[in-house]
């Protein structure tokens, strides 16, 4: 009898103890610093480290050729350092540097705003609108550029090393030999995707694996069908995903796949296994955005022919409140800046970059940034003229689906995608899961 | 020896220093992670204390749900499976390669040495369907049937991971049970065969009794691992498709690292931590009932 009730003092007491430590621990948490070094002022790093993305190479390239040109004297007083992330272990490894104040000088920002924003609230990020008047180079950045950035980040507080319209790429020579014309509605582009598979090509290529690509067409159909506003309201919560018109958006997207028109095992496919099938003529149509011009242009990658590539608007959808003529506009993974490391020499860096990248990116690359382009680059290809003059042009820009969603729901969106399009999952239950994740965080 | 253990500055001088290094390293992260149960937040924002708000949304939240069955039948079925086939091999090794099983059993032990990820690929490829077929796919389409999309479903998914992690461990199993095989007196044995037990009869009335313990250690040893799987899963199949082969320490990692929320996370943490030790105390518990009945 006195044993058990001393084990059971024991266990009391144990238990007791362990609810202590827990609140102790809890009450112990904080509520952290948000503000860079605890208010001390930004200091140089003793290297210029900049964190790319591996899907990316571009980027880091352009930052090595400024390097040995433009800004090789930024580069002897603090020389570059490229690391690469894959772009999936990104948001990861952001947020855990950010927490122990280590971040790199210059970084990929993350997959989501969502990411940024997180980062911006702890203090870890410049706000360029101020750092570039200071050194005098907030006219290197385009007007349309810094807006996008600022519905989308809450202020400017990333880089637009591209600036991007999005669409479908097709290969003229394959509509033409199927007699198919440009699309001007979602009907007609979905005939044309039969006609195309019923002659032995397959219409769409996509990256399952990737997710956005496919989840692009749904919020593309919604800005066609509902109107540009139709993602706002959702992120207001005026609107809900599960509502009917925007399930039907999905069933639309769900129902191309059903009918096998992204070819086979979209989710086993990669980005770049993606590319390269339209590329090479194997798949008919790409929905993607003009930074995909890289690719066309980079010699041995291309075997259909620049030539025989053109582009097109996300058709109408019939009945919509959206046009074909608001294309959707993006600044791609853009790149931003360390405010604890933001010295005098990364300070240098950030007006050589500023100053220099828009011309290195549009004249090596074949890529159009936000950055103006000192010299204007003369030379380009008719799909390039093409894509720079609707850039110039597009009087109304929407956003891509995930834009405005938290990165829980962008996660659980662009994993979910490639079961939408197999048939594994419903319209209803894609949509109902991101919802969900939007409601959660 | 008994003057030894009952001297209590003894005690406390030789196992002082090693519970003091357990405590530091594992009694104090595991407290720690309990206590951001208690918050909401992340190491760049800071972290608030929100109560039981986290262990609220365990409750409700579908995905743990879902990953909580398939952990579950992930470690039922894989655990079945590894000690299963690492048992019949150890057998074979036993009773019919004998001492000739060396080659054998090294060669079969090889893939648990390999890392999981070239593994992982090696079976992403013999699946595949896009952008080519593996060549599991390519001997189905020359036999004539058509090629399955193996990763496209959650079904299938499944399959190739237990087959997967069955390949990659079942070697491992069978050098562990080996070991408690060969510990069986050879005299037994004969008596046995002596009195006509054979085959089966043999294997169902005097080994599988006799190599009760150690199976038992190698089916605590296969639970526990398998209630952790984390490796395996991300490197082949990365959760999908969807979240239909997310495990729950899967679903933790991104909600913590990926989705930025350290307090729901660890309290995803701490359920795993829950179920973990609920299987170890039954599987403990019912070892020494079980042992009990196996040696009479």
């Amino acid at each position: 009898m006195h044993k058990v009730s001393r084990d059971r003092r024991l266990r009391t007491g144990l238990a007791g103890a362990a609810v202590i430590t827990l609140l102790t621990l809890a009450a112990c948490g904080g509520a952290g610093s948000n503000s860079p070094s605890g208010g001390a002022a930004p200091s140089d790093p003793s290297a210029f480290t900049f964190l790319n993305i591996t899907e990316n190479a571009q980027v880091g390239s352009e930052m090595k050729q400024l390097a040995s040109g433009a800004c090789a004297a930024e580069n002897k007083a603090l020389p570059l350092q490229v690391q690469d992330v894959p772009q999936a272990s990104l948001d990861q490894k952001l947020l855990l540097l950010a927490g122990q104040h280590a971040l790199p000088s210059m970084f990929a920002a993350g997959n989501a705003p969502a990411t940024t924003k997180t980062l911006v609230k702890g203090g870890d990020v410049v706000n360029f609108q101020t750092e570039l008047a200071k050194l005098g180079v907030a006219g290197d950045v385009e007007p349309s550029a810094i807006s996008s950035i600022d519905s989308l980040f809450g202020g400017f507080y990333v880089l637009p090393t591209q600036l991007n319209v999005e669409g479908i790429f097709y290969n003229k020579k394959i509509f033409a030999q199927d007699g198919i014309a440009v699309p001007q509605t979602w009907s007609q582009l979905v005939a044309d995707a039969a006609t195309l598979q019923a002659n032995g090509v397959q219409p769409f290529s996509a990256s399952g694996q990737q997710g956005w690509p496919i989840t692009r067409l749904i919020g593309d159909y919604l800005d066609r069908s509902i109107g540009p506003d139709a993602l706002s309201a959702v992120a207001k919560g005026t609107a809900k995903l599960t509502d009917p018109r925007y399930v039907a958006a999905a069933q639309a997207v769900a129902s191309l796949g059903a009918k096998g028109y992204f070819g086979k095992g979209v989710e086993s496919i990669d980005y770049d296994t993606s590319v390269n099938t339209f590329l090479t003529g194997k798949a008919a149509m790409l929905y993607m955005g003009s930074w995909v011009l890289s690719n066309i242009a980079t010699p041995g990658s291309d075997t259909v022919g620049a030539g025989n590539i053109g582009f097109m608007p996300f058709p109408d959808v019939a009945g919509g409140a959206g046009s074909a003529s608001q294309y959707p506009a993006n600044v791609g993974l853009p790149y931003t800046f360390n405010a604890r490391t933001l010295g005098p020499k990364s300070a240098a860096w950030l007006k050589c970059v500023a100053a220099n990248y828009g011309s290195v990116s549009l004249k090596s690359y074949d890529t159009f940034s936000g950055f103006a382009a000192h010299p204007a680059v003369t030379g380009l290809t008719p799909l390039e003229s093409q894509v720079q003059q609707i850039i110039s042009s597009t009087k109304q820009s929407v956003l891509w689906f995930e834009a405005l969603f938290s990165t829980q729901a962008t996660t659980v969106s662009q994993q979910d995608a490639a079961p939408l399009v197999n048939g594994s999952m419903s319209a209803s239950a894609f949509m109902s899961a991101v919802q969900s994740a939007l409601t959660t965080s | 020896m008994t003057e030894l253990l009952g001297n209590k500055r003894a005690i406390v001088t030789l196992i002082g220093p090693a519970l003091l290094i357990y405590t530091a390293v594992m009694l104090v992260p595991v407290f720690w992670s309990g206590g951001y149960s208690l918050t909401s937040g992340n190491a760049v924002t800071g972290y608030h204390f929100v109560g039981l708000a986290n262990f609220r949304e365990l409750l409700s939240d579908s995905n743990v749900r879902t990953a909580l069955w398939f952990t579950v039948r992930y470690a039922v079925v894989l655990t079945i499976g590894q000690v299963a086939t690492g048992y019949l091999l150890a057998l074979f090794y036993v009773f019919v390669l004998k001492r000739a099983s060396a080659l054998i059993r090294t060669l079969l032990f090889f893939p648990i040495v390999l890392p999981t990820v070239a593994v992982a690929l090696m079976f992403q490829n013999l699946f595949s369907i896009a952008p080519v077929n593996g060549p599991v796919n390519s001997l189905l389409t020359a036999v004539g049937y058509h090629a399955v999309d193996w990763f496209g479903s959650a079904g299938n998914a499944f399959w190739i991971i237990i087959i997967m992690d069955i390949w990659r461990s079942m070697g491992f199993y069978a050098v562990l049970l080996y070991a408690g095989l060969v510990d069986i007196p050879e005299t037994t044995i004969e008596a046995a065969r002596i009195d006509g037990a054979t085959g089966p009869r043999l294997v169902r009335h005097i080994v599988l009794p006799l190599s009760f313990p150690v199976l038992l250690s190698a089916l605590i040893f296969s639970i526990n691992g398998t209630l952790k799987v984390f490796d395996s899963i991300l490197a082949l199949t990365n959760g999908g498709p969807g979240n239909a082969t997310t495990p729950l320490t899967l679903y933790m990692f991104n909600t913590s690292f990926s989705y930025d929320e350290y307090g729901y996370g660890a309290t995803i943490a701490l359920l795993l931590t829950v179920i973990c030790l609920i299987v170890t105390l039954t599987l403990y518990r019912w070892s020494r009932i079980g042992g009990q009945g196996a040696a009479r």
